[in-house]
């Protein structure tokens, strides 16, 4: 808005090169409707850089925690080299230990990367538990409402106002007592994780649901005799997941640090059983004091570049998802700014009927059918749009009399 | 075109909302508060319920913390004086009586009433939060607003990866590269605890200690144990206040962006105030509702980052206490340390939610 007048830009709209783009995708296939793929086309700027940025560092990490048997150098819990002479301790960066060895003996390097396997691993353990549970239990009570409602949120408030570090830590005594193997470790912390984060997605998705449940398809398929079955599945689940996305990377960079927490405060995994980042930082402490720096610094730098990746995943598909904050695609500027040519209705003929014909012509780009109602009532505001719609009835009323 | 119709409504709106506001309030708002605060009594049982089951699905709390240390007989003989031995729901309604009297038992390690830790401990980790709260408003605030200025220019690019990067850096990490850099290799700051030793037997001279030590400082009088203070509390307040000045510099940013694009901004605009002016008067004050609401929230963030934040540090806090006796697997202390915080946690969202259904009528339901 800052950026000149509405009415120099309109001027410049027919030699506005960035027009070009308004109709450059015309047909899209089933892959650019991809979730990620959309949003990487409806990107532009420095916004792309950032989502694609987060995506190469995740793609990165889930890379590594594949292919972790190729890249270690030595096992995770490997203190001696292939002759059984046992690795120095503390010793700094070498040719032999590239990111030198921690206080136990271990090498720092091959350490780091099989704690992405257990990032990874536990990434998706609590994501899909959290979701499974959470978008279930959010349907139910936003659908139905009344006691089951009422008592679910009470107990999800209860759980979502708690410190979700002190819960995964109680989760964490509960299930593991505090110390377990492999795949015990990795599945306590998970379900830890999963616990504090459904009611996350459960509150997410009842609102989504109390705010669509009373939208007019949902009544007319109600009318026409759906069962509650299919209203939840069909019509609730799938119009109410819009936001899921950007939670689920949210939270997936959350149950990276939370992990890392548990292990820092020694509720994770055992050393022995799995690389965990959280655990090697902890040891680390007093190694910081005497000056020791690389066995802290190369498993808390993979701490925060996988966080780091994630969540800029997260923030970039947030912003393209409301269009308040998405970086102004060129054609999304020049439509909006003739908008706010066109207010008098006396006066719009030609200018507005340019419009309506852009419009009509963009429907079926997704992309630039939001852009063009550069609107925020468009994704999700029943109230403006309601109040807007109540206020001119009430306009058109006094008008009337 | 009824885009800006919408607009121009919403801009109007609250000034048409004002008149049935008011009415609203005198009845469906002190029944929301009543009901609100009605709330927290079944949140907090439900955290205390679920917190002394989880903690004794695992068996009873002595035989965790002295298992091993003690011949059978004599664990047993211990386990029935403390009447672990009963019916778990006995020791459940037992233990509800208790605390409804403020009693919640006795540490086993040290054999201190929780109670006195809370007390004791309490003030260091509230000294802590404020002080990260102001490193995280300061930086926060300030960044945001510059970002929201400069929108989608490099530098709103720049500071938005900071406030992401802050978010992303796991406050212990960050805790001990500040150690690093600051203590081990400059040797500027202290790396570890409150103060020194000297400024601590200075503390014992007190007649009446409050806990807080830069209010202790004061009552001392002496500069140089208040310098001593405040350069031990620099780098913890640093880490825990970064871990939510991300979150401070996202919120603000956005909300001034929103309120920057309204139409009552633009036509304060028009009638020629200053860009400046309208930053920080027309677009901040609105923008500051959402803000106040977050910072409330932010309340368990910060528990949750200050018990990791002591540990790095050995900040002698509740957080601190807290890890000590999840080591010595003494539950009863971390029980009632984790019911505090939950009760912390339950009154501020209670006063966050009375604000901000004083702000927002929608809000009440």
């Amino acid at each position: 808005m800052s950026r000149g007048t509405s009415a120099s830009s309109a001027v410049s709209l027919s030699n506005d090169e960035r027009l070009e783009h308004l109709n450059a995708k015309k047909k899209q296939s089933w892959f650019s409707k991809l979730p990620l793929i959309s949003e990487l086309r409806m990107s532009v700027g420095w916004q792309r850089g950032m989502l694609i940025t987060g995506l190469v560092i995740t793609i990165f990490f889930v890379l590594v925690a594949i292919f972790a048997p190729v890249l270690a150098p030595y096992g995770y819990a490997q203190i001696k080299d292939a002759n059984g002479e046992a690795f120095p301790t503390q010793s700094a960066p070498s040719a032999a230990h590239p990111w030198g060895t921690t206080v136990a003996g271990f090498d720092v390097l091959s350490r780091t990367i099989w704690g992405a396997r257990t990032a990874v691993i536990a990434i998706i353990v609590a994501v899909l538990l959290s979701i499974f549970v959470g978008v279930l239990l959010g349907l139910v009570s936003g659908y139905f409402g009344g006691w089951i409602d009422r008592v679910l949120v009470v107990i999800a408030d209860a759980i979502y106002s708690f410190p979700s570090l002190l819960l995964a830590i109680l989760m964490a005594i509960v299930i593991s007592g505090g110390q377990s193997s492999l795949w015990g470790g990795i599945f306590a912390s998970g379900i830890s994780i999963t616990v504090v984060y459904i009611p996350q997605y459960f509150r997410t998705i009842r609102a989504e649901v109390m705010r669509i449940k009373e939208s007019a398809y949902i009544e007319s398929a109600r009318v026409v005799g759906a069962s509650t079955w299919r209203i939840m599945t069909k019509h609730l689940l799938k119009n109410s997941t819009r936001t899921l996305p950007v939670i689920l990377t949210l939270n997936s960079s959350e149950a990276v640090s939370t992990l890392a927490g548990l292990g820092f405060l020694g509720f994770g995994i055992e050393p022995t059983a799995a690389a965990e980042w959280g655990y090697d930082l902890n040891r680390s402490v007093a190694d910081v004091t005497a000056g020791i720096w690389w066995t802290a610094i190369f498993p808390g730098l993979a701490i925060v570049l996988i966080v780091l990746g994630i969540t800029l995943v997260g923030e970039s598909l947030n912003d393209l998802a409301d269009p308040r904050l998405r970086a102004r695609k060129s054609a999304a500027e020049v439509i909006g700014s003739i908008e706010d040519t066109s207010v008098d209705p006396n006066k719009s003929d030609d200018v507005a009927l340019e419009i309506d014909g852009k419009t009509i012509d963009a429907n079926d780009t997704s992309d630039i059918a939001t852009a063009v109602v550069d609107d925020p009532v468009v994704p999700g505001l029943p109230n403006s749009s309601g109040a807007a719609g109540q206020y001119s009835d009430a306009q058109r009323q006094g008008d009337e009399r | 075109m009824s885009e800006k119709t919408a607009d121009q409504v919403d801009a109007k709106a609250p000034s048409e909302a004002k008149k049935p506001k008011k009415n609203r309030l005198s009845g469906g708002f002190f029944r929301f508060v009543l009901t609100r605060f009605l709330l927290i009594i079944p949140t907090v049982f439900i955290l205390v319920t679920v917190v002394f089951f989880v903690m004794r699905a695992t068996g009873d709390p002595i035989s965790a913390a002295q298992g091993g240390r003690l011949s059978p007989e004599e664990l047993q003989r211990r386990i029935h004086a403390a009447g672990y031995d009963r019916p778990l729901i006995v020791q459940y309604g037992d233990y509800l009586w208790k605390l409804l009297h403020g009693d919640l038992g006795t540490t086993l390690t040290d054999n201190q009433p929780v109670s006195s830790i809370l007390v004791h401990y309490g003030a260091a980790t509230f000294e802590l939060a404020i002080l990260a709260l102001i490193v995280a408003l300061v930086v926060g605030i300030g960044l945001g607003r510059v970002a929201a200025r400069h929108r989608d220019h490099a530098s709103d690019a720049s500071i938005r990866v900071f406030a992401i990067l802050c978010y992303a850096t796991p406050v212990f990490f960050l805790g001990l590269v500040l150690k690093l850099i600051f203590s081990s290799w400059l040797g500027v700051l202290p790396s570890s605890g409150r103060s020194s030793i000297d400024s601590e037997m200075q503390f014992g001279r007190l007649v009446s200690p409050t806990g807080f030590y830069i209010i202790d400082a004061l009552q001392l009088g002496d500069m140089k144990v208040l310098g001593d203070v405040l350069q031990h509390a620099i780098l913890p307040a640093i880490a825990l206040g970064l871990l939510t000045a991300g979150v401070f510099i996202r919120l603000v940013r956005t909300n001034v962006i929103s309120t920057y694009n309204s139409g009552y901004v633009e036509a304060a605009r028009s009638r020629g105030v200053s860009e400046k002016r309208l930053l920080s008067k027309h677009a901040w004050r609105p923008a500051l509702i959402p803000i106040i609401t977050v910072m409330g929230m932010q309340i368990a963030t910060m528990l949750a980052g200050a018990v990791l934040t002591e540990t790095t540090f050995e900040w002698k806090g509740l957080g601190f206490m807290l890890s000590q006796y999840l080591k010595a697997r003494d539950f009863v202390a971390v029980q009632g340390i984790v019911i505090l915080i939950a009760v912390i946690v339950a009154v501020v969202n209670f006063i966050v939610d009375v604000i901000s259904a004083l702000i927002d009528p929608r809000v009440r339901y």
